[in-house]
């Protein structure tokens, strides 16, 4: 594929990952952060995001198959993973922390336990996502293209 | 020494979450602040030259001297920290760093991705000078410069003040000439060794730490 094609469909991409709701404008504010002195800014943050969201769903997984269910730990979980998917524009991903927070605060457990499900869910797919849209910009910027403007 | 490519002004970002001091750091680079960033609240106040149980005591020994490696006492012309962390909330923090004497002065930002009505009164009555719902924007950023702004100039003001008055009668101080000039020598000392803005571990660590007091500026601190 030539420079050109691979500029549209990385446009078309990046406009369904907004309109499906994956991202929304934090992801665009990132982009804007982006320059020739930062140049993987946003792949950075983005690889943090992936780290923070792994750790904590673990964690909530693992508050989830206790004995004596620690709430108050679930909840701030929670509240880290729905920060950090806020920081990076995963808006998915933090709508189903916000739905996760509600189950919590009401001690449901099967709630959490179904939430949970989906928050992994929605999780694998903005990282599948994610890790297309970086690599069509990285084939883009090896073919000598210019990367469209956030 | 050249400096036309300084920063203006020296920010103290807070925040536990990696992700998040990335991004605070990356919104003041863009808006030309020299940033540091901390994982705590008890970080921030031990980079600002803080100890937590000595808060508003006007100790006239320097904290700098008592602390190690490279936490010198530094200006900061704001600090932006989030509200919730574990330990030391951001709240916490902005009461320390209003309660204490040398500190009061420093304009006190909070972030917080919760929209709580209650939380950010309670902010602002506790001196906060803005409260930032999460994710910061770089239009939240242009709100920060009129803080930094107007303790810039106060200083300055102070600063000239000290200078007209030098040329008059002797200065009270309640530092011993002793120790005034092994402080100078200090100084001298810290700041070869340090290649960022002149603007480190001055004034602030040979007078007292009460910031209303005049500072100088590279002025030898000799009596």
């Amino acid at each position: 594929m030539d420079a050109l094609q691979l500029r549209r469909q990385l446009i078309e991409y990046t406009a369904e990952l907004f309109s499906e709701g994956f991202l929304d404008e934090q992801f665009t504010q990132l982009q804007q952060l982006q320059d020739e002195n930062n140049p993987d800014f946003v792949v950075e943050v983005v690889s943090l995001f992936f780290q923070d969201s792994e750790r904590l769903l673990n964690e909530l997984a693992k508050s989830l198959s206790q004995q004596e269910i620690d709430f108050k730990k679930m909840d701030a979980h929670v509240h880290q993973l729905k920060g950090s998917s806020s920081s990076v524009g995963a808006h998915r991903v933090q709508r189903s922390c916000i739905s996760f927070r509600d189950f919590c605060n009401a001690k449901n457990v099967e709630g959490c336990l179904e939430c949970l499900q989906k928050m992994k869910h929605e999780y694998s797919l903005v990282k599948d996502k994610l890790e297309t849209f970086f690599d069509l910009e990285q084939q883009l910027s090896t073919t000598g293209g210019s990367p469209p403007p956030p | 020494m050249v400096m036309t490519e300084e920063p203006e002004f020296h920010v103290l970002a807070v925040d536990d979450s990696l992700l998040d001091r990335k991004l605070i750091e990356r919104l003041l680079r863009t808006s030309s602040c020299q940033v540091t960033t901390v994982d705590s609240g008890s970080k921030a106040l031990e980079f600002l030259g803080v100890h937590e149980d000595d808060s508003s005591s006007p100790d006239s020994s320097p904290s700098v001297s008592s602390s190690e490696g490279n936490h010198q006492v530094v200006e900061v012309d704001l600090v932006i920290t989030d509200y919730c962390m574990p330990g030391m909330t951001g709240y916490d923090l902005l009461k320390k760093i209003k309660e204490s004497s040398s500190l009061r002065n420093i304009p006190v930002v909070i972030m917080s991705s919760e929209n709580v009505p209650s939380r950010i009164s309670r902010c602002l009555e506790e001196g906060a000078e803005e409260f930032f719902l999460k994710p910061v924007r770089q239009s939240d950023l242009s709100r920060l410069k009129p803080h930094m702004m107007k303790t810039k100039l106060k200083d300055r003001t102070r600063r000239e003040e000290v200078v007209e008055e030098r040329g008059g009668e002797r200065r009270e101080t309640e530092i011993e000439p002793e120790a005034s000039q092994q402080q100078h020598h200090q100084q001298q000392q810290l700041l070869s060794n340090n290649n960022t803005t002149k603007r480190k571990a001055m004034d602030e660590v040979a007078l007292s730490p009460d910031r209303t007091r005049p500072r100088y500026a590279d002025i030898a601190a000799v009596v």
